[in-house]
């Protein structure tokens, strides 16, 4: 499989754990996952990149997607990622601004907690 | 070294693929490794976009990727056959103007008018996730020599990158 999603749930913040590549094939997924999960009530997201392999402009698209949609309910997404190759597109278009990008998902999930 | 030539039906499955051959065909040519993300993320982008472009506007027919060096660079042109629709954005639409978008300021506006990158799919909920022609932005950020050939009967993008002549 190119993709692989699973998420739980830790101290009430929605972890999504991304593993392989992100494209326009694989992307669709991740975007019906993140959908689901604010459909569900899920509005404090954490999206852990650190065994995602490939992610390009589609897989960007959803992310950002993904922010806007828990944005609409006050809500958050952010990222975990420390690999230079994954963290360059982020860069490149400026996106690093737009997420809150953590070493850890431990250091997410305490950062979103001393917003409170 | 010869052409590699390889043509897809335009499919989102297939955009890997030609990710996998291109990178293949550009560490042979000499590129440096460490500029193989690089080629392997600018050239998945331009397929991407391709692949979009004749998904809404003619599914019957493949895209084409053609990998050559010349002159020490490596050189990959992804080209598409989807006819330039009207602009969205506020550029100017123009019908065969070669543009240089090089430069790694990421904001590469290929002045082209041409909505056909299809990142528009993302935002099916009503509005873009992101900009159309985010994907020839992010690909003038990833290749120091980018050139966008669009006319009324497709779209060609160029990219290359140095590439050593000892390899070939």
């Amino acid at each position: 499989m190119d993709l692989k999603l699973g998420h739980y749930n830790k101290d009430g913040i929605e972890v999504v754990d991304v593993e392989g590549e992100i494209d326009v094939y694989t992307a669709p997924r991740l975007r019906e996952l993140l959908i689901d999960l604010v459909n569900k009530n899920n509005y404090q997201l954490i999206v852990n990149m650190e065994k995602v392999e490939f992610l390009d402009s589609t897989g960007l698209g959803v992310l950002v997607g993904g922010l806007k949609r828990v944005r609409a309910h006050d809500g958050s997404l952010d990222l975990v990622c420390t690999q230079e190759r994954i963290l360059k597109i982020f860069r490149i278009t400026g996106l690093t601004k737009v997420f809150g990008i953590h070493e850890t998902v431990d250091q997410a999930i305490a950062a979103k907690k001393s917003e409170k | 070294m010869a052409t590699v030539e390889v043509t897809f039906t335009p499919l989102p499955a297939h955009v890997r693929t030609a990710r996998l051959v291109a990178t293949a065909v550009a560490r042979r040519s000499g590129v440096d490794e460490s500029l193989l993300d690089e080629v392997r993320l600018a050239v998945g982008e331009a397929c991407s976009r391709a692949v979009e472009a004749h998904r809404r506007h003619c599914p019957a027919e493949p895209v084409r990727i053609e990998m050559t060096d010349q002159d020490q660079r490596f050189v990959v042109t992804v080209s598409d056959h989807a006819p330039t629709v009207p602009a969205r954005s506020p550029a100017p639409a123009t019908d065969n103007g070669i543009h240089d978008a090089a430069g790694h300021d990421g904001a590469g506006h290929d002045g082209t008018g041409h909505d056909g990158t299809g990142y528009e799919a993302i935002g099916h909920d009503g509005g873009l996730a992101i900009p159309a022609g985010f994907g020839l932005a992010v690909i003038s950020g990833l290749a120091e020599d980018v050139r966008v050939l669009s006319t009324s009967s497709g779209v060609s993008v160029r990219m290359s990158w140095p590439s050593t002549a000892a390899a070939s």
